[in-house]
């Protein structure tokens, strides 16, 4: 090295690399623990017992799966737009009774796992429900022989389940960007006359459409991995065609391929989500933004107003969630609290923890590498380690197994033979390889929410501070992260929350002898009656609860 | 804050590591009920002083021993539905039994090639039909295409494993035309989209969605003992005896393995001969209405409430062999659709 050269590169360590690699490591660390089952699975794909069943799937299963999973989607879709998008102009625009509790009772539903709730209204609007025995009881019909009525177990009942669960995503990132980014475009607006309905579809919505792409995402990505609730109401989706190819038919091959149409699925649905968001930017000024003032509604207006938003709230929380309350009740269930349930609550409260620490670190990790790196590639691999939220739990659990388990035995194996001692499988027996698995399927909630958090950041910021000496990590943790913690904070919450419901990978994965409070559910729905469970269940719901307040609050200050 | 988070995460390593204890023990993984198991398991214990550490799997009990591979803490699987064990066999992660008792108290024909599985319990999948509307005390499985029942049949998803292993039955008995050609006359029976759960059948029947529907005997015993609304349902119901034209009753079993490298295969023999002797199955068999495979256990709950079942003669083998074809047919009729 020539001694003309600059002193700052000759004093660097070899491990002080520029700064933006730094957070490239990062990016390529979360993209590649995303691969890791991916790559396994298309392996599995291409095997040679794949070939044979193929020809069977694509005439006889792929084309109805992927015609109720399309109506699926377009029917959750449109009912989480209307709900999260109308809900989120609601409370940000307007002054109506009770909406100051509504602004966050309104993501309480996110609480609740899909597949009970799925159970509770298949109770609730069945036979023996309320509603039908109060029916029969006013009319004296005695039977479904005297009259129609609703069946959730259907497409139309599953459309509903899953967007009255899942609009809280459209509802948060679209509610954030009304109360602040558009605050000062609306105010504008008003001032000029424009009408309310104006407002809405020339201002908000097209403001909205980053907002409502990056929730909508989320919600349709959750809807095409459920496996639960679609196979109890019986839509026969991709996933569980996925699901029973490799129960019945012992095809892991036959499942992985079917996986892969669906990954294609979700690239294209990531692709159309770019698109949506596209070039636009609505960056903050460099100014703290104000929160827009709230217009007061009178007599039917405000009434209609509040019953709008109380009514997603009615369904999505209050309803399943006294159900559960009752049940226990009913069923003197307070019997079960005993220390292994504890136990159980304990364990998926730490689980969920440790895994929402790690998915939020690597999530700012990508997000900053995104902001600052120059690299070409590193958009493609916050896509990238984005996927894993697309792939079913099952197909997930299944696809880390191998590389999981084999790097246990490779250790174990070195193990013994230069210390004489077996320590059993690290991963598989302790629990890390959950955490794994739970890191790879929710990366994609901290990556979106760290970006949308820094996407409100002008870039004039960034250049301001490096012009005034500010490396690139000062940067991140002096001026980012205060700015952006709202978000990730909201990211972090909504990372443990969906660890908390998560029950495929968890129930493959897990060691010997440890349950966690969705094992428990499980553990109760199949032996007898998911009533049963209803004690557990109302704790992943209080679990999940606090942190879905925190989430309103956190979100609705200024996201 | 974070402290106690650490701690946490220490109770719980620390909880997690202490599993693979050096007492005796032996390490169960299965894909039955916790609350089914746990009587019998703690009933183990107590009798041998062998600690069961147990793992209650919903699918993937045959890939994740297969992955864990040489190190893997599996002992003993126990799983329900035979093409589910012979699958296990097939894999190459069971080892045959070694015990008299077992050989002595298992029919061969219940056991699996070489001795690598053995049968615990047996279930039949018969038909209920409406105490009220239907008088029928026997039926054939094949009886249920005529279209009599048009609009009256309720089934489960033809791809759920039950369906699916009685299918294969079927078709093991009668050809893949014949079985085509049954599938969609009962795909034209039915009353509502194949869907839901066995226990729910009998709530359509109550419900006057439907006459006539297919379910596995233990469901109706375990609805017998309800004390909430499911005690309605079986009160609805009626059990008919039914068998296959010219045959017996289908028939799946609950079955356990050992596994190629359990580390405490002598344990795990231990396990199944307790499984096996009349106190356990009186325990696991009564505990869900199944009936118990020790042809010593007399009186059992399932018999009791059910009557004795002749189960149909087609080795439990071949069923195994047709569930791949049985699942391509229900696929072809767009059963589930």
């Amino acid at each position: 090295m020539s001694l003309s050269a600059p002193l700052a590169t000759q004093r660097r360590s070899p491990l002080a690399w520029r700064p933006s690699t730094r957070f490239a490591f990062a990016s390529l660390l979360g993209a590649a623990l995303v691969a890791l089952p991916i790559l396994a699975l298309a392996l599995t794909a291409l095997s040679s017992q794949a070939a044979s069943i193929w020809p069977h799937l694509a005439a006889n299963v792929i084309p109805t799966a992927l015609a109720d999973t399309g109506r699926l989607l377009l029917g959750v879709g449109l009912l989480c737009g209307v709900i999260g998008v109308g809900t989120a102009w609601l409370v940000t625009q307007f002054e109506f009774p009770g909406r100051r509790a509504l602004e966050w009772l309104l993501v309480l539903p996110l609480a609740l796992p899909t597949y009970i709730t799925a159970y509770i209204y298949v109770e609730f609007l069945g036979f023996q429900g309320p509603l039908q025995g109060a029916l029969r009881a006013l009319t004296g019909w005695r039977s479904l022989r005297d009259y129609w009525f609703p069946d959730p177990r259907s497409l139309v009942g599953a459309i509903f389940v899953m967007a009255i669960v899942l609009y809280p995503y459209v509802y948060l990132s679209v509610r954030a960007l009304f109360g602040v980014q558009a605050a000062t475009l609306v105010e504008s607006a008003r001032t000029l006359g424009a009408s309310r309905g104006r407002l809405f579809w020339r201002i908000g919505l097209p403001m909205a459409r980053p907002a409502l792409a990056a929730g909508m995402t989320l919600a349709l990505l959750e809807t095409l991995n459920d496996i639960g609730a679609s196979e109890y109401l019986g839509v026969r989706s991709l996933t569980l065609s996925i699901y029973t190819t490799w129960v019945n038919r012992s095809s892991l091959a036959g499942a992985a391929q079917i996986a892969c149409v669906m990954l294609l699925l979700v690239v294209m649905l990531i692709v159309i989500e770019g698109r949506m968001r596209g070039q636009r930017r609505f960056a903050l000024p460099v100014r703290q933004p104000r929160a827009v003032g709230h217009v007061p509604l009178t007599g039917a207006a405000a009434i209609a107003a509040s019953l709008a938003c109380a009514l997603p709230v009615l369904l999505g929380a209050v309803l399943p969630i006294g159900f559960l309350a009752v049940e226990v009740l009913r069923r003197d269930l307070w019997q079960q609290a005993d220390a292994a349930l504890l136990r159980s609550l304990a364990n998926a409260v730490v689980l969920s923890g440790l895994a929402a620490g790690i998915v939020v670190a690597l999530g700012i990790g990508i997000g900053a590498a995104r902001r600052q790196g120059r690299e070409p590639w590193l958009p493609a691999l916050s896509r990238l380690a984005s996927l894993g939220y697309a792939v079913p739990g099952t197909v997930l659990a299944l696809g880390l197994l191998v590389p999981l388990a084999g790097f246990d035995n490779i250790l174990a194996n070195a193990s013994v033979r230069w210390f004489g001692f077996n320590p059993g499988l690290l991963l598989m027996g302790s629990g890390a390889a959950l955490i794994l698995a739970y890191v790879v399927r929710f990366l994609a909630i901290a990556v979106s929410g760290v970006e949308s958090g820094l996407s409100r950041i002008s870039p004039r910021i960034d250049d301001a501070a490096r012009t005034l000496g500010a490396s690139a990590p000062e940067v991140l943790r002096k001026m980012h992260w205060p700015l952006a913690r709202p978000a990730i904070a909201a990211a972090a919450l909504l990372v443990f929350v969906d660890c908390l419901k998560e029950l495929p990978a968890t129930l493959l994965l897990r060691p010997l002898n440890v349950d966690t409070l969705a094992t428990t559910v499980y553990g109760h729905a199949s032996r007898g009656s998911f009533e049963d469970g209803a004690l557990a269940g109302l704790l992943i719901v209080l679990a999940g609860l606090y942190p879905a307040i925190r989430l309103a609050r956190a979100s609705g200050r200024r996201g | 804050m974070i402290a106690k988070t650490h701690l946490h995460a220490l109770a719980l390593g620390a909880s997690l590591l202490a599993t693979p204890a050096l007492a005796q023990s032996v390490n169960l993984y299965t894909t039955r009920e916790p609350a089914l198991l746990n009587p019998v398991l703690e009933a183990f214990t107590k009798d041998t002083g062998i600690k069961v550490n147990a793992v209650f799997l919903k699918d993937g009990l045959q890939e994740r021993i297969k992955a864990e591979g040489a190190n893997s803490p599996a002992d003993v699987m126990l799983v329900v539905d035979v093409g589910e064990i012979n699958a296990a066999v097939d894999a190459g992660i069971t080892q045959p039994i070694k015990s008299a008792v077992v050989d002595k108290t298992v029919p061969a024909q219940l056991r699996g090639p070489d001795n690598n599985w053995v049968t615990l319990t047996k279930r039949a999948r018969i038909v209920v039909v409406s105490k009220d509307r239907v008088q029928q005390d026997a039926i054939t499985y094949e009886d249920l295409a005529d279209p009599k029942w048009k609009g009256k049949f309720c089934i489960r998803a033809g791809q759920h494993p039950y369906n699916n292993a009685f299918f294969a039955a079927y078709l093991a008995r009668n050809g893949a035309e014949k079985t085509e050609a049954y599938l969609k006359a009962l795909k034209a029976n039915v009353a509502r989209k194949p869907g839901g759960g066995d226990r729910d059948v009998a709530r359509d029947i109550l419900s006057g969605q439907c006459d006539i529907a297919i379910i596995n005997t233990y469901y109706i015993g375990l609805m017998s003992k309800a004390t909430n609304e499911q005690k309605g349902w079986y009160d609805a119901i009626k059990p008919v005896k039914t068998t296959f034209a010219n045959g017996g009753t289908h028939v799946n079993v609950s079955a356990a393995a050992i596994a190629k490298n359990a580390p405490n295969r002598e344990n795990a023999v231990k396990l199944l001969e307790y499984m096996l002797a009349e106190k356990a199955q009186a325990l696991y068999a009564d505990g869900n209405f199944e009936f118990p495979v020790n042809p010593d256990v007399k009186e059992s709950a399932a018999v009791k409430l059910l009557g004795a079942v002749t189960p149909d003669t087609t080795p439990l083998g071949d069923v195994a062999k047709n569930r791949k074809a049985a699942a391509d047919l229900v696929d072809k009729v767009g059963f589930d659709n």
